[in-house]
């Protein structure tokens, strides 16, 4: 069996965020850059199924040289094998495109993704993938179990959850859920040593033709400060309510 | 040239986001110069309802292989139907389902796909539609250049329009094939007459200054009596006091109800990443330090095992007097 891990490089979830060139450009400077977190349940589960079945795990980038040590992180969790395909990753649909070109002459089981990149927050590219690929796509998945080819895969709907099944080849876009926090796995200094020597391939990107493109960036206006109420007092945070916010 | 909106339903019934994706496909059709053509798939609701939001026609799909939802079903019914009408842009909120269909919709189609969607797009030539992203730490403009577009619209974000008038309902054929259900659904699990967290207008949310899972009945109390859904921080879900489906901020569910109480919660830049977007947030906590009152609207320093309660009390007597 072959999995697939999807991994995109976000900045860590205390970044503060920042443009530059007039509100044009992310400004990555003293930005510490992350496998994105929902990247890391997927990988974990895969790291799973990789233990009881003998799978193999090849994690896939699209971007540039400096997302190496991103995706080596990936091979000392216990990924097999990395791919970094050589773009500049700005648009869901040229990655989701990309990464189709690579994974159709591989014949992956299995393709897990996060459900969105915690930066831009498309969630573009998973079912774009599949569709491309044209194997069944499972959002937002908090659960996947497997029987030989047979899945069972759960996914998160609006207020509650659905069980779904299907054979493979299918690509599972995941999230928690799909292993738990205490799951995750922290590279130990064997498994670095070991990343070193697994290899990590670069393939030079083929259609990078876009169909959306940034104009511009713009951060949220500076809230007013808060109005503080005494504990004592809580009838008038009721009152302001009513009366300021109208909300009740 | 039209746009066509899909109304998604729960239990047969139009969704509240639905009300909202439609309001914005009719201004949208508007600034274009064209019409906001609907569809519905396996709805019961009265279609003729969404005239009222500005569609000017509804297409009813109501064929038996698309009874329950399935994402490459209901996408490839929806590319259909936009196929028939001639329809360059495809508006749908950005609800579970409506996450799952967007971009296979995108990818059939060839299409610009801009998610996350809060305003209605600056311009229509080149179109460009404001989003939300960094985890609503930022939000970011984008341009389509595609000849054919697909725009998800973050619910809650944009109001409704009624203009108080009835649709035309016409039914659309379309018969799923076995291509289009490869995943079988075996059971949905919904907790009966809870209101989803990213469509409700009222959140009370609390962390892990509850001390224990025992304590969530003041929570719920004061959620019931808001009409308000229930959230709460990622450790007490990481804990298990409370489901992940709770989890609210950057890597939990991101909500902008017009409410958002927060109890002993911190106030972590993971947490305000998902909820800062909310009209009005109003922080309980014992510590005056507490990052959240920076990003509050209305703050109370106290123990919220005695504020909660008083709250409680409150609202009743505002309820009983209003
Ligand atoms: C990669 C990553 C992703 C993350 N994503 C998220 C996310 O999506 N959502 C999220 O919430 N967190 C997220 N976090 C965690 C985040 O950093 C914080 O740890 C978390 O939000 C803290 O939760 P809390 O406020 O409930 O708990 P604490 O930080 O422990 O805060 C408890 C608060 O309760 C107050 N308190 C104590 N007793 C009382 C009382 N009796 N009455 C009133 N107040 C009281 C305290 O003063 C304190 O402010 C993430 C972290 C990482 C590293
Ligand atoms: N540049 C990229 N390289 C590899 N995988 C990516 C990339 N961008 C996104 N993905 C995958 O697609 C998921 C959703 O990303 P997005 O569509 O950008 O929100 C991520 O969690 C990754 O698994």
């Amino acid at each position: 069996m072959k999995i697939l891990v999807c991994i995109s490089h976000v900045p860590d979830t205390t970044s503060k965020i920042k443009f530059t060139n007039n509100q044009t450009e992310f400004d990555s400077n003293g930005i510490t850059f992350v496998i994105n977190p929902y990247d890391e349940f997927g990988l974990t589960r895969a790291m799973k199924i990789k233990e009881s079945t003998g799978a193999t795990i090849t994690v896939v980038n699209v971007g540039a040289a400096s997302t190496e040590p991103t995706l080596r992180k990936a091979l000392a969790i216990g990924a097999d094998e990395a791919v970094r395909i050589d773009a500049d990753p700005k648009d869901g649909s040229t990655v989701a495109r990309l990464i189709a070109d690579y994974a159709k002459e591989q014949n992956f089981d299995l393709i897990v993704t996060g459900r969105e990149s915690i930066d831009y927050n498309g969630g573009i590219v998973p079912g774009m993938l599949a569709t491309y690929l044209d194997i069944p796509f499972v959002n937002a998945c908090i659960g996947f179990e497997l029987e030989g080819t047979n899945a069972k895969a759960v996914r998160e709907i609006d207020g509650g959850k659905e069980t779904l099944e299907g054979t493979l080849p299918m690509l599972i876009a995941g999230q928690k859920g799909l292993v738990e926090e205490k799951e995750l796995r922290i590279p130990a200094m064997r498994g670095i040593m070991m990343a070193r020597k697994k290899p990590l391939s670069v393939i030079a990107a083929g259609d990078t033709r876009v169909s959306t493109t940034v104009v511009s960036f713009e951060l949220p206006e500076t809230k007013a400060a808060c109005t503080m109420i005494d504990a004592g007092n809580v009838e008038q945070l009721v009152e302001l309510l009513h009366t300021e916010a109208k909300v009740i | 040239m039209a746009v066509l909106v899909y109304t998604e339903s729960w239990n047969g019934s139009f969704k509240k986001a639905s009300f909202e994706a439609v309001s914005y496909a009719a201004q949208l059709a508007n600034k274009i110069g064209t019409e906001a053509i609907a569809l519905t798939i396996a709805s019961s609701d009265d279609a003729a309802q969404l005239g009222n939001y500005g569609a000017t026609k509804v297409l009813n799909i109501t064929n038996e292989s698309l009874a329950t939802f399935n994402n490459q079903a209901y996408a490839n019914a929806i590319v259909a139907a936009a196929e028939a009408n001639g329809a360059d842009t495809i508006i749908i909120s950005n609800t579970n389902n409506g996450k799952a269909i967007a971009p296979i919709i995108a990818a059939k189609r060839n299409a610009g796909l801009i998610t996350n969607a809060i305003e209605l797009p600056s311009s229509t030539s080149p179109l460009t539609v404001k989003r939300k992203t960094f985890s609503s730490k930022a939000f970011t403009n984008y341009s389509s250049t595609a000849a054919q577009n697909v725009i998800s619209i973050t619910p809650n974000a944009l109001g409704t329009i009624e203009n108080g008038a009835t649709a035309q309902i016409e039914s659309f054929d379309y018969t799923a094939t076995s291509s289009d259900n490869r995943l079988s659904s075996v059971s949905v699990d919904r907790a009966s007459g809870k209101i989803s967290l990213t469509e409700a207008d009222f959140v009370v949310s609390a962390g892990r200054g509850l001390k224990g899972p025992e304590n969530w009945g003041m929570v719920e109390e004061l959620a019931g009596l808001l009409g308000a859904a229930t959230a709460c921080s990622k450790p007490v879900s990481d804990i298990g006091w409370r489901p992940h489906s709770e989890h609210v901020g950057q890597t939990g569910i991101a909500i902008n109800p017009e409410l958002y109480i927060a109890i002993g919660i911190s106030g972590a830049i993971q947490h305000l990443a998902g909820v800062n977007a909310s009209k009005n947030i109003v922080v309980i906590n014992t510590d005056p330090e507490a990052p959240f009152f920076k990003a509050a609207d209305y703050g109370i320093v106290g123990d919220a095992f005695d504020v909660v309660p008083k709250l409680i009390e409150a609202l009743k007597i505002h309820k009983a007097n209003n």
